[in-house]
């Protein structure tokens, strides 16, 4: 089944030299799938995913030919209705979790908060509870009540992602969620965030710059470049990439079993951005 | 004998213990690599043998030289290094011009003309940089800049700290060969700190994996190509480094 | 090549076209701030009035006319601003006030900032027991009113707008040494300064050539907007008599002058006030309008 429709999806930011676009006609589709949206910085793919929610920073402006979450036509969503859907049945996961928790509310009662918008009190709290053991905190209890500063970046992390897990949302864009963590936390992340696509059917949008991660954990992968989708493809035949921009991306990375010295470099060319 | 000799190497800030007795040697020429995961310690290590951070106990010496809390100008002659952040290690309102000019000017260089436009070439940058300022480059360019920077005293240690991690994979690439080239061209003895395995494996020889301050263990490139990891943290942490593997179960 | 071009080049050939470059690209932004190019306006006009006064200025500012007949007239083509009580046309003394207003600025600009920086960044970079004794001075300066301070300097030094000024102006740098030093706090342990300090530099060198320059820009936005109440501090003491003295044409010690009669001749203190306010309002604009172009984190 088909969650999320975006056809021609572009972004526009305006600049002294005049408007600049930044996304430039990214169509796909999501199923209840693990998607990889992968590029470097600049390629567009944040801005992507910010569009989907409706949350491209003014003065930016994104338009599209269609965008439809669950049948639901997010262009011409008033005020009422994305309060409806963002955070409760579409969420985000951003890169740090500093800038995403509120500083002056303990864990706890942001959870609870997010989890009030369908629930009772008490039943809110077993639900914070709940979430927190599931997202694979160890002291849920200590969690609870503690401030986002007095967490670790992991801990941070995943609180922020048991925030936006308690809603249990439809889908989930996580643009970045784990490149400010450590190899071995990041890697427990991914695993919560696979079992939810697993178990409850979610729908998962997968930004990274890393096309190693991506393609060992997503299903399919869109690679952007310069605002557009220049390859589409199944993650486990990441390898076999057609695109010369895929290629170099997957060649220029060193490895632990040795490549080539000097390593090989992207040489860009300028047809890829037209 | 090792040009850089660390030994039981204790850092302290107030209360905390960053670096808990540390001990390695890295010969003239040698690449060596230190990896761990945020808070291990590794940039300490770094940093204590720069003269940012003190050294608590134990003693490190470079070339012969044992470090006490003032650094002679001959030191920092011989020694240099470049930090992770390309867009915090440059000053915000000097030209890159003013960025190479310094060193020189501090330690009395008179054919500093020559010896900017010798380091911008080497780095790849050209000529036409000279006068930008950093807001006006690229990641890549700027960690470029830091390179050059580094090298224009003509150092013959370079400690290299996490000196990728904030660029994209295609520059990392470009970044980590420049690197190499200029090691084999100088004769250059570099110490990498990184989280990524792949980057150490491909730019040193050994290296030694840290964890909570302390070192886990000590092993050769050839080890790490062999996975021959005695410890079960290195295991973890190469496991970790090929991606994510779904099978597993983690209960 | 067109001049534009050469200074907005993203290659420039020499360190005088790069620093000419960045100035201009940082005068494009604050031309584009309307309200703070009619601040500039106003404060340039000042200027131009302070220097130009002998030559604009229709009568002398300090001889006044026929005391018995042009006494304290109203605002007329002959006299724009009106008269005095002592027959003198306000608009000559207004305009030649200027002259003393300007002098007040640059003077206290020139004396406050390098006392506030060079304080507050060595406090700020050093640390320890240096900043300890430092920022306790600084807290001292700052626990008095500046015009309570000023009263005191001044009745220690003796009246006149030399001593007002030097009062002023030390008076006034503490805030700025607070400033300087919270900035420096911030880049003290940043990757840049490190790398300065690897390389062997002094730290005389490193608070000179790179602490500084970055501390500038606040500071001096902060002068900028301080100069209304430095301009309002200066009147003050001439309102009290501690300033300017007679028949100097201060505008502080002109409105304490017509104070006597406000309500039957109104213009004779309302024009030395007006023009108060214009220069204040005009450094106020500016300051803002410089925030938003020097320091863009203080930016909405």
């Amino acid at each position: 089944m088909t969650l999320l429709h975006v056809e021609n999806l572009r972004v526009t930011f305006p600049t002294r030299q005049g408007p600049a676009e930044v996304v430039r006609g990214v169509s796909f589709t999501l199923g209840r799938e693990r998607l990889g949206i992968v590029g470097e910085s600049g390629s567009g793919k944040s801005q992507t995913g910010r569009a989907i929610l409706g949350l491209t920073p003014p003065p930016g402006r994104a338009t599209a030919d269609r965008l439809e979450f669950d049948g639901i036509d997010l262009r011409a969503a008033t005020p009422r209705q994305w309060r409806g859907l963002r955070g409760i049945r579409m969420s985000m996961v951003m890169q740090d979790p500093k800038f995403s928790l509120n500083p002056v509310m303990t864990i706890g009662r942001q959870l609870m908060e997010a989890a009030r918008r369908t629930a009772s009190r008490a039943e809110a709290r077993d639900r914070a509870m709940a979430m927190l053991e599931a997202v694979q905190i160890r002291d849920p209890a200590r969690v609870f009540g503690a401030y986002p500063h007095e967490l670790s970046g992991g801990m941070g992390q995943r609180a922020m992602i048991a925030m936006m897990l308690i809603a249990e949302p439809d889908l989930l864009i996580a643009d970045e969620p784990t490149s400010a963590l450590d190899v071995t936390v990041q890697i427990e992340v991914l695993r919560i965030l696979d079992r939810l696509v697993q178990d409850r059917g979610m729908g998962l949008v997968f930004i990274s710059h890393d096309l190693r991660l991506v393609g060992s954990f997503c299903d399919r992968v869109l690679v952007m470049y310069a605002g557009r989708v220049v390859e589409e493809l199944k993650a486990a035949e990441l390898a076999q990439a057609r695109h010369p921009y895929t290629q170099g991306l997957l060649n220029c990375l060193p490895r632990i079993e040795g490549g080539r010295r000097p390593l090989p470099v992207l040489t860009r060319e300028e047809g890829w951005a037209l | 004998m090792a040009l850089i000799d660390v030994s039981d190497l204790h850092v302290r800030f107030g209360e905390v213990h960053a670096v808990r007795g540390v001990s390695f040697r890295v010969a003239e020429g040698e690449s060596y690599g230190i990896v761990g995961e945020s808070g291990s310690g590794k940039s300490t290590v770094l940093r204590a043998i720069c003269g940012l951070a003190p050294i608590s106990e134990g003693r490190v010496t470079v070339a012969g030289e044992e470090l006490g809390r003032r650094r002679s100008a001959g030191f920092h002659r011989r020694l240099q290094m470049v930090f992770q952040d390309p867009y915090a290690s440059l000053h915000p309102r000097h030209t890159i011009d003013r960025v190479l000019s310094e060193p020189l000017a501090i330690h009395g260089f008179d054919d500093r003309e020559a010896r900017i436009l010798r380091a911008l070439d080497e780095v790849g940058l050209g000529r036409g940089f000279r006068f930008r300022y950093p807001h006006q480059l690229s990641g890549g360019q700027r960690q470029r800049v830091a390179i050059a920077r580094a090298l224009i005293l003509e150092p013959r240690v370079m400690l290299l700290d996490e000196p990728t991690s904030a660029l994209d994979a295609s520059i990392q690439a470009e970044v980590l060969n420049l690197l190499d080239r200029l090691r084999a061209e100088r004769g250059l003895t570099y110490i990498l700190v990184s989280h990524d395995l792949a980057v150490v494996a491909h730019m040193c020889e050994r290296l030694l994996v840290m964890q909570h301050g302390q070192a886990v263990e000590e092993l050769t490139r050839a080890d790490l190509r062999a996975r021959a990891a005695r410890e079960t943290y290195t295991r973890d942490l190469l496991a970790a480094s090929e991606g994510y593997r779904p099978a597993e179960s983690i209960r | 090549m067109t001049r534009t071009e050469w200074l907005l080049s993203e290659q420039p050939a020499s360190r005088r076209q790069a620093r000419l470059g960045q100035a201009y690209r940082t005068w494009l932004a604050l031309k584009a701030n309307r309200l703070a190019m009619v601040g500039l306006t106003l404060v340039l006009a000042l200027i131009a009035v302070a220097l130009l006064a002998p030559w604009i200025a229709p009568y002398d500012p300090i001889v006044g006319g026929d005391l018995r007949t042009d006494r304290l007239q109203p605002p007329s083509w002959e006299h724009p601003m009106g008269t005095d009580d002592l027959a003198r046309d306000i608009f000559s003394r207004v305009i030649h006030g200027a002259r003393l207003t300007l002098m007040v600025v640059v003077l206290v600009a020139v004396i406050a900032t390098p006392i506030g920086l060079a304080i507050g960044t060595t406090a700020g970079y050093f640390g320890g027991w240096i900043d300890t004794v430092l920022m306790r001075a600084t807290d001292i300066f700052l626990a008095f009113p500046r015009l309570i301070l000023a009263l005191a300097f001044v009745a220690a030094l003796g009246p006149g707008i030399e001593n007002a000024i030097i009062a002023i102006a030390l008076t006034s740098w503490p805030p700025y040494a607070r400033l300087a030093r919270a900035e420096t706090l911030t880049i003290r342990d940043s990757d840049f300064i490190n790398a300065a300090r690897l390389q062997g530099a002094s730290s005389l060198r490193i608070l000179w050539g790179h602490v500084t320059p970055l501390c500038l820009s606040s500071v001096v936005v902060r002068v900028t907007l301080d100069m209304a109440g430095i301009i309002l501090t200066a009147a003050g003491l001439g309102f009290l008599g501690l300033g300017a003295q007679p028949p100097q044409p201060e505008w502080g010690a002109m409105i304490a002058g017509g104070r006597r009669f406000i309500i039957d001749y109104w213009w004779v203190a309302t024009m030395p006030g007006l023009a108060i306010f214009a220069v204040s309002l005009g450094f106020n604009l500016l300051g803002d309008g410089l925030r938003d172009v020097l320091d863009p984190k203080a930016r909405k």
